[in-house]
């Protein structure tokens, strides 16, 4: 049986005294879309922090694709692609020369990095951009950009920090439509957003709420198991209850 | 993870080093305006106030600005070193540092390239700087710039991973201006950058011992020596020492389980 992409048991954080994550536990299988919705503040940013091993934790144990986070940090990561919240690409330089510099980290060779971003470049639909130099393209598509650039490497597990701020709604949707082919391929993905419209009926859900996870299961599940119309309600219920 | 991966990441990490500083033509210009003002307008300025003995390397009496520019040399590494910090939080608060953080390569060997690669920029400027104080009559034998490289590399590497390990712990952008005053000033002028130990020494002995154990004054020692083909070993101890001493300290504070990253969490 293959390992989950993702699997993070009992993690607790806090910031001095101000606890951040109390006791998250949940599993993202291969091949499945999990949504980490919460509000501002909930936790997620922290949550990205500790799975990306930028932050460490004391308590709890996080595995990507069945690698433990802190005992075997190296596998690990060479297992994950991430795009952050914040943009992380080099504007002054073109998109080829960011996704080499990528390449080049994970241990890519010159022809596999080429065919690799070739490959990435086109199912995003970005692949005439490969010569500009990423401070000319729009928001979307150094987002698209910054996708290709976590799958290079082709990883177990996809993690994603809102990816959708500052999109316009045609970018947004591209953006959510390519996510969820990418986990029909197989590939393990946590998306982490706010925004309850990115959602997808058949997503698994794992609502964040105070550093407490508050529910997780398909979206249609949660809803029918809180016996409410629709996700919003659902999620005003989850976050609302608990205040 | 084989000897291959890890080349190619310390390529890929200078390369982008050198690609961003080629195309931030700005940053060029500016890192050796600095300098050059020192040569052609306050050595000139200051070349009767302060005149020199004969003192090792040099041979015989020589002018001030002859005296200053290894110093001048040593500042370019100072100031981009401090620079390259500056470009960390930078890039901690917006988010490249972290693309390199998560890469699946140990944390101090990926520092290590970092601080490297942006020794190989402090160098390259340098270099530049050296040739025109070669077209302003400050000519020391040619064999000097090639043995001056090392001496070059080791006193950048060690002001890099001052600047490293000072960034581990500046928290946000803003507070990078305290970093101007408290470390890149004090350690600039008290040093033998400006004036000989000896001359220091005449004013007051306190401040002339101080600049002795500023590592910043061994670097500049490394490299005045190295320009004249000469080796102070001295120089070169202390100076990697401090190399080492500051690096482990970059690594202990880049840790995410040990250094300063974590203190902001538990």
């Amino acid at each position: 049986m293959n390992p989950a992409a993702l699997e993070v048991r009992h993690v607790s954080f806090a910031y001095g005294r101000k606890k951040a994550l109390d006791d998250v536990s949940f599993i993202v299988p291969q091949g499945c879309c999990a949504i980490l919705l919460g509000p501002n503040g909930a936790g997620k940013s922290t949550l990205f922090n500790l799975i990306t091993r930028l932050f460490d934790s004391r308590s709890g144990h996080i595995q990507i694709a069945g690698f433990d986070n802190k005992s075997h940090s190296r596998q690990a990561l060479a297992h994950m692609g991430v795009v952050f919240q914040q943009p992380t690409l080099d504007l002054d330089l073109t998109v080829e020369q960011n996704l080499r510099y990528h390449a080049s980290l994970h241990g890519l060779g010159r022809r596999d990095a080429t065919r690799r971003i070739a490959t990435e470049l086109e199912r995003l639909q970005a692949i005439q951009y490969l010569k500009t130099k990423v401070r000319a393209l729009s928001g979307g598509y150094r987002r698209r950009v910054e996708i290709a650039r976590a799958l290079l490497h082709r990883p177990a597990l996809l993690l994603l920090d809102e990816p959708t701020v500052g999109l316009d709604i045609p970018s947004r949707m591209a953006l959510v439509s390519h996510v969820h082919h990418l986990a029909a391929e197989g590939i393990g993905i946590l998306w982490a957003t706010h925004l309850i419209d990115e959602v997808e009926a058949s997503d698994e859900l794992i609502v964040l709420h105070r550093g407490r996870i508050r529910a997780t299961g398909i979206v249609t599940d949660v809803i029918h198991r809180l016996q409410v119309t629709g996700l919003g309600e659902a999620f005003e219920a989850l976050t609302t209850e608990a205040t | 993870m084989n000897l291959l991966h890890y080349l190619r990441a310390t390529e890929a990490i200078i390369g982008r080093e050198v690609l961003r500083f080629l195309h931030q033509r700005g940053r060029f210009v500016s890192a050796l305006v600095r300098p050059l003002v020192w040569l052609f307008i306050f050595a000139a300025g200051f070349r009767a106030t302060l005149g020199i003995a004969v003192i090792p390397p040099y041979q015989t009496y020589i002018l001030y600005e002859e005296y200053i520019t290894p110093g001048l040399a040593g500042m370019i590494l100072l100031f981009n070193g401090m620079q390259s910090s500056l470009s960390m939080v930078y890039d901690r608060e917006m988010g490249s540092m972290r693309i390199l953080l998560v890469s699946p390569l140990p944390r101090w060997y990926l520092l290590s390239s970092k601080l490297l690669a942006s020794t190989c920029v402090s160098i390259l400027q340098a270099y530049v700087f050296l040739g025109i104080a070669w077209l302003y009559e400050i000519r020391p034998p040619a064999t000097g710039y090639i043995e001056v490289f090392p001496a070059l590399l080791l006193a950048g590497l060690m002001l890099g991973a001052l600047g490293m390990f000072l960034s581990s712990f500046i928290k946000q952008l803003e507070n990078f201006a305290g970093v101007m005053n408290f470390v890149i000033f004090p350690m600039f002028f008290l040093s033998t950058a400006l004036y000989p130990l000896w001359r220091l020494q005449e004013s007051s002995p306190l401040l002339a011992t101080l600049a002795e154990y500023n590592p910043f004054s061994q670097a500049v020692e490394l490299i005045r020596h190295a320009l004249y083909g000469q080796f102070n070993p001295y120089a070169f101890l202390y100076t990697l020492g401090a190399m080492l001493l500051f690096m482990a300290l970059a690594i202990w504070g880049y840790n995410p389980s040990k250094g300063m990253m974590t203190r902001r969490g538990r």
